[in-house]
C-alpha cells in the first residue's frame, strides 16, 4: 500500500486502554487504528489480570479440597496436581479473551495493525504514524496506549529461570521447592497466595513496614496475618541489597541469594519473583524531540490524558500508576470522548478507581485509607464489620475478614471503603458506585442488602460507623 | 400520520423555555385553537395552541422541565381515527447516525444535558430594584409566573423536582444554599457536589450577595429539613423563570460591572411649569408625565454624550448610535424592562403615549420579548412612592442607569439665601469598565441642564 490511510484517531497499544479508547471512538463515529505489536488485551488479557485469575482459581480449589471434610465430604485416593494443565488452562483462557478482543475490534471496523508504531511529525493537523510493516498512517489524533512492564532494581538481572518477573511467574513449568517474592503489592500478593497452595515454600519480601502498603494499615494487618497463619514467611521493612542467582545450566536446580541490608543471614530459594512495580513502555515511539514529557518512566499527561505534545495522548499504565485496567479502560473512554468534544466526558477524579487483590483472601478498596482521609485535614467517622458477623460467610465457611468504610463526619461523604474477605473483589463496586452518585450515609443505610449475603457487611459497616450496626 | 407538537420559539432568540403547565392530558381531544400548554421564557408566558385536531397521544415533556430547547417534541397528537396508543409508542427523535462524525457527535442523545444557562439571559435584560409591592396585576391576562404547588419544590417527582446528589443536597444545606438558583453540571443537569461547593465559594466572596442567594432560607427545598428560623412562620414560595433570571442577571451585574455612583438634585419647578403648559395645549388624550419629561431629557444627554451611552464588551466598547431608553416597570413578580427605540426622536407626545402602553402591557404580560429585549441605558423611577434617592443596579450589558426619585419642595440656598425649590433627585450608576467618572459627571450636568431648563429640551 503505497498511499497513507488516514484516521481520525490512531490508538498505540491494544490492551484495555487502547482498544476500549478505539471501541468507543468507533462508536462515535471516528474512523479508528489500533497499532498492537503482540497480543490484543494486554499485558491484562495475556500475561496479568486474566491469567492469573484463572491460576488462583486452581489454587483456591485446591484449597478448597482440604476443608471438604469440614463440609462432610470425604474425597478418596491422593490429590495431584498437573501444572502443565493448569498454566494450559491459563493460557487457553488467555487465548480465548484476546480473540474476543480481535473480534470486538473487527464488529467496530476498528482497522488493526500487527507492527511497532513510531510517532512522527504533523503536517496540516496530520500526524504522521510509521509501523514496522513499512506503512505510514495518519490521523489528528494519536493515543499512546503502550502500558508498562515488570522493573527491575539496580544491579538485579531478571533472567527468567532463576529470577523471574511476573510474565514467567505465569507460565511455570515446575513448581520449585522454594519461591522468594520481592514485593508485596498485588502482584506480589497473588503469586505468593499462589504458590503457597500450590505447596510451594513462599517468603515475599516488602521494603515498607506492611504488605499491601497502598491498602489501609488495618486491611493490610489482617491480609499479613492471614498470610502468616498460612505459613507464608513474610519479612517488612526489608531493604535489598543483592539478589544473585547461581545458576546453573539445568533449570531445576537453580538458586537465588537474597541479602538484605543490617541482616546477618542471607535467604536462600530455589526461585525468585521480582514484584517491584513497574515502568512504562515509552521507548522507540518517535517521542523524543516532541514536547512529550516523560518523568520516571511514565508518561506526563493532564486530567485529560493530553501530553503537552497538542494531538497526542497518553492513557494507561505507561502514564503511571494507579496500574490498573479499569484505570486504562476508563481513561481511554474519557480520552475520546474529550476529544470528540462530549459534554459528557469527565476526568476519573482523585479516589475514583478501586483496587482489587486477588489473594486469599482477597481485598478491594476505593478512595481514601482511615491515614489519607485524616492526614487529608477530614473529621472522619469509621465504620468496621467483621465477617464473623455475617450469615452467609459462615455458611459458606469463609468468615474471616473485614469491612471498613470512612465517612466525612461534616457531611456524610464515602470517603473511603476497604475490604479484607471472600469475594469483596466482587463487591466493592456497590460502594464505587455509591461515590459516583455522591450517596452520604443516609441513602446507604436506606438501601435495603439482600439476606443472606456477603454484601450485609457492607451495609452493617455503614451503619457501624453511625453506632448503628446491629448484627455486631 | 401523527402529529409532533413542538416547542414553540416566543421570540426569534429564545432558545429554551420552561414548559410551565399542560392543559391538556392524554387522551384529551383537542381542536385547532384550543390551549394546550403555557410556555414560560425568561419574562413571559405564553399559550400554545393546537394547530390540529385530534387526540392527545403522548407527551413527551413533563410540566414544570426547564430549558427545553426550541423544536423539541413535547407532545404526539393522533389524528382521527388514528390509534393512539401506537402514535404515542413512535420514536422520540428520529436514531442519531452513528456512520458520520459530525451527525454522532452532535447527536441529541450525547448532548442531552445541556443545561443552557447562558442562553437565555442573553435575551432578557433586566433592570434594578424595582420591584415594588404593587400593581396587582389582572388576574386574567396575569403572567402566571407561580407554579401551581408549592410543596413540590425539591421533593421527588412532579413538577420543580431538583435533581441534585446526595451530597450536593447536604452541603447546600449547611450552606443554607438554594439549589434551585444553581445549574447543574452533571448528567441531565444534575446538580454535584462541586456546583454547590462553587457556589459555596462564589457566595464567599462576593457577601453583599449572598443574604440575596439564600434569602432566609426561602427556596430551599423542604425534603432536606433545613430549620427554618421558626416552624410555621414562613413559607416556600417556588422562584418562577423570571425571578431567576432577575437573580441571576443582577447578581452578575454587581459581581462584574464595578459599579459607581453619581447623584445630582434637579429643581423642577420650571419643568412642572412647563407640563402644566404642555398638557393644557394638548390634543385630548395627551397628557405628558414628569417620568415623559425624564426620558426626554435623558434621551437628549445621551446624544450629546455619546460616550455615556455604551457598554463594555470586553475587546472592544460598544457606543450606542440610538438612546434605546429601557424603562424598568414593576410587574406581579418582578420587573421588566421595555424599551422605547431611539427616543431622542420622539416628541414627547409620542414618548407619551409609547411609555403608556409599554408599562400597560408590560402590567398585563403581553410584551413581546423583542419588546423588552436590548436597549442601550435604562431608567428606573420610585418617585411615586416618595423615594427621595437611591441607586440602581445596571441592567447588563448596558453601561447605566439612572435611578430617579420623587420631586419635592425643599429648602435651598440661592444666592446666600434660603428659598423653597421643587428638587429631584437623580442617582446615575456606571459601570467604570465602560463609563468614567468625568463621563457621567458630564451626562448629568447635561441631563441636569435640559431638566431644569425645559424649553432646550423641546428643541
Amino acid at each position: 500500500m503505497t498511499d497513507k490511510q488516514s484516521f481520525d484517531i490512531i490508538v498505540i497499544g491494544g490492551g484495555p486502554g487502547g482498544y476500549v479508547a478505539a471501541i468507543r471512538a468507533a462508536q462515535l463515529g471516528m474512523r479508528v487504528s489500533v497499532v498492537e505489536r503482540e497480543h490484543l488485551g494486554g499485558v491484562c488479557l495475556n500475561w496479568g489480570c486474566i491469567p492469573t485469575k484463572a491460576l488462583l482459581r486452581a489454587a483456591e480449589l485446591r484449597h478448597s479440597l482440604d476443608e471438604m471434610q469440614d463440609f462432610g465430604i470425604t474425597i478418596g485416593g491422593e490429590i495431584s496436581i498437573d501444572l502443565a494443565k493448569v498454566v494450559k488452562r491459563s493460557r487457553k483462557v488467555a487465548g480465548r479473551l484476546s480473540a474476543g478482543v480481535q473480534h470486538l475490534l473487527k464488529k467496530n471496523k476498528v482497522a488493526l495493525f500487527d507492527a511497532e508504531a513510531k510517532i512522527g511529525a504533523v503536517a496540516d493537523g496530520l500526524r504522521t504514524v510509521t509501523l514496522s510493516t513499512g506503512e505510514s498512517i495518519t490521523a489528528p489524533h494519536v493515543i499512546i496506549a503502550t502500558g508498562a512492564r515488570a522493573r527491575s532494581l539496580p544491579g538485579i538481572v531478571a533472567d527468567g529461570k532463576s529470577i523471574l518477573t511476573y510474565r514467567e511467574a505465569m507460565v511455570p513449568e515446575t513448581m520449585p521447592k522454594s519461591l522468594l517474592i520481592i514485593g508485596s503489592g498485588a502482584i506480589g500478593a497473588e503469586f505468593a497466595s499462589f504458590y503457597h497452595d500450590m505447596g510451594v515454600e513462599v517468603t515475599l519480601i516488602e521494603a515498607m513496614d506492611t504488605i499491601l502498603p497502598v491498602e489501609d494499615a488495618e486491611i493490610s494487618a489482617i491480609v499479613q496475618k492471614a498470610f502468616a497463619k498460612r505459613g507464608i514467611k513474610i519479612i517488612t521493612g526489608a531493604k535489598l541489597r543483592s539478589l544473585t542467582n547461581t545458576s546453573k545450566t539445568d533449570a531445576s536446580k537453580t538458586s537465588v541469594t537474597a541479602t538484605l541490608e543490617g541482616s546477618g543471614e542471607d535467604l536462600i530459594a530455589e526461585r525468585a519473583i521480582l514484584a517491584v512495580g513497574i515502568i512504562g513502555n515509552t521507548e522507540n515511539l518517535g517521542l523524543e524531540g516532541s514536547a512529550v514529557v516523560i518523568d520516571r518512566g511514565h508518561i506526563v499527561t493532564d486530567q485529560w490524558a493530553a501530553t503537552a505534545e497538542p494531538g497526542i495522548y497518553a492513557i494507561g499504565d505507561v502514564t503511571g500508576p494507579p496500574w490498573l485496567a479499569h484505570k486504562a479502560s476508563h481513561e481511554g473512554i474519557m480520552c475520546v470522548e474529550k476529544i470528540a468534544g462530549l459534554k459528557q466526558a469527565h476526568p476519573l477524579g482523585d479516589g475514583a478507581v478501586p483496587g482489587c487483590t486477588y489473594c486469599r483472601p482477597q481485598v478491594a478498596s476505593v478512595g481514601m485509607t482511615e491515614t489519607a482521609a485524616t492526614e487529608a485535614g477530614y473529621k472522619i467517622k469509621v465504620g468496621r464489620f467483621p465477617f464473623v458477623g455475617n450469615g452467609k460467610a459462615i455458611a459458606m465457611g469463609d468468615d474471616q475478614g473485614l469491612v471498613k468504610t470512612i465517612f466525612d463526619e461534616k457531611t456524610g461523604e464515602l470517603l473511603g471503603a476497604h475490604m479484607v474477605g471472600p469475594e469483596v473483589t466482587e463487591l466493592i463496586q456497590g460502594y464505587a458506585i455509591a461515590r459516583t452518585l455522591e450517596a452520604t450515609e443516609t441513602e446507604l443505610m436506606q438501601t435495603i442488602f439482600p439476606h443472606p449475603t456477603l454484601s450485609e457487611a457492607m451495609h452493617e459497616s455503614v451503619l457501624d460507623a453511625f453506632d448503628r450496626a446491629i448484627h455486631f | 400520520m401523527a402529529v409532533e407538537i413542538k416547542m414553540p420559539a416566543l421570540s426569534p432568540t429564545m432558545e429554551t423555555g420552561t414548559l410551565a403547565t399542560w392543559n391538556v392530558a392524554v387522551g384529551d381531544e383537542v381542536r385547532s385553537g384550543d390551549v394546550i400548554a403555557e410556555i414560560e421564557t425568561d419574562k413571559a408566558t405564553m399559550e400554545v395552541e393546537a394547530v390540529e385536531e385530534g387526540v392527545i397521544a403522548s407527551i413527551l415533556i413533563a410540566a414544570g422541565s426547564e430549558n427545553v430547547a426550541v423544536g423539541t417534541v413535547i407532545a404526539r397528537l393522533a389524528e382521527d381515527g388514528e390509534d393512539v396508543t401506537s402514535v404515542a409508542a413512535a420514536p422520540q427523535q428520529p436514531a442519531p447516525t452513528t456512520n458520520q462524525p459530525d451527525a454522532a457527535l452532535h447527536s441529541a442523545s450525547e448532548q442531552a444535558p445541556a443545561s443552557t444557562p447562558e442562553t437565555a439571559p442573553e435575551t432578557a435584560p433586566v433592570s434594578a430594584p424595582v420591584s415594588a409591592p404593587e400593581t396587582p396585576a389582572p388576574a386574567a391576562t396575569a403572567s402566571s409566573v407561580q407554579p401551581a404547588a408549592s410543596s413540590s419544590v425539591g421533593s421527588s417527582g412532579g413538577a420543580g423536582r431538583i435533581f441534585a446528589s446526595p451530597l450536593a443536597r447536604r452541603i447546600a444545606a449547611d450552606h443554607n444554599l438554594d439549589l434551585a438558583a444553581l445549574s447543574g453540571s452533571g448528567p441531565h443537569g444534575r446538580i454535584l457536589r462541586a456546583d454547590v461547593e462553587a457556589a459555596v465559594i462564589a457566595s464567599a466572596t462576593a457577601p453583599d450577595i449572598a443574604p440575596g442567594v439564600t434569602s432566609g432560607g426561602m427556596g430551599v427545598p423542604a425534603a432536606i429539613g433545613v430549620p427554618l428560623a421558626t416552624p410555621g412562620a414562613s413559607e416556600l414560595i417556588p422562584n418562577s423563570q423570571m425571578r431567576k433570571i432577575i437573580a441571576e442577571r443582577l447578581q452578575q451585574s454587581k459581581q462584574i460591572a464595578p459599579h459607581f455612583y453619581l447623584t445630582v438634585d434637579c429643581e423642577i419647578d420650571q419643568l412642572l411649569q412647563s407640563r402644566k403648559q404642555l398638557n393644557a395645549l394638548a390634543e385630548d388624550g395627551v397628557k405628558i408625565s414628569v417620568n415623559d419629561l425624564v426620558i426626554r431629557a435623558a434621551a437628549q444627554a445621551l446624544i450629546k454624550v455619546p460616550e455615556a451611552n455604551a457598554s463594555w464588551e470586553g475587546d472592544h466598547t460598544r457606543l450606542f448610535t440610538h438612546a434605546d431608553i429601557s424603562m424598568a416597570v414593576a410587574i406581579d413578580g418582578g420587573l421588566i424592562t421595555p424599551v422605547i427605540w431611539a427616543a431622542e426622536k420622539k416628541g414627547l407626545a409620542e414618548l407619551s403615549q409609547i411609555s403608556r402602553d409599554l408599562a400597560a402591557r408590560a402590567r398585563s404580560g403581553s410584551l413581546a420579548p423583542e419588546e423588552y429585549t436590548g436597549g442601550s441605558f435604562t431608567i428606573s423611577n420610585l418617585g411615586m412612592f416618595g423615594v427621595r434617592e437611591f441607586a440602581a443596579v445596571i441592567n447588563p450589558p448596558q453601561g447605566a442607569i439612572l435611578a430617579v426619585g420623587a420631586g419635592e419642595q425643599r429648602p435651598i440656598v440661592r444666592d446666600g439665601a434660603l428659598a423653597v425649590a421643587t428638587v429631584m433627585t437623580v442617582t446615575l450608576s456606571c459601570d467604570h469598565r465602560a463609563v468614567d467618572g468625568a463621563v457621567g459627571a458630564r451626562w448629568l450636568q447635561s441631563f441636569k441642564s435640559y431638566i431644569e431648563n425645559p424649553v432646550t429640551m423641546l428643541l
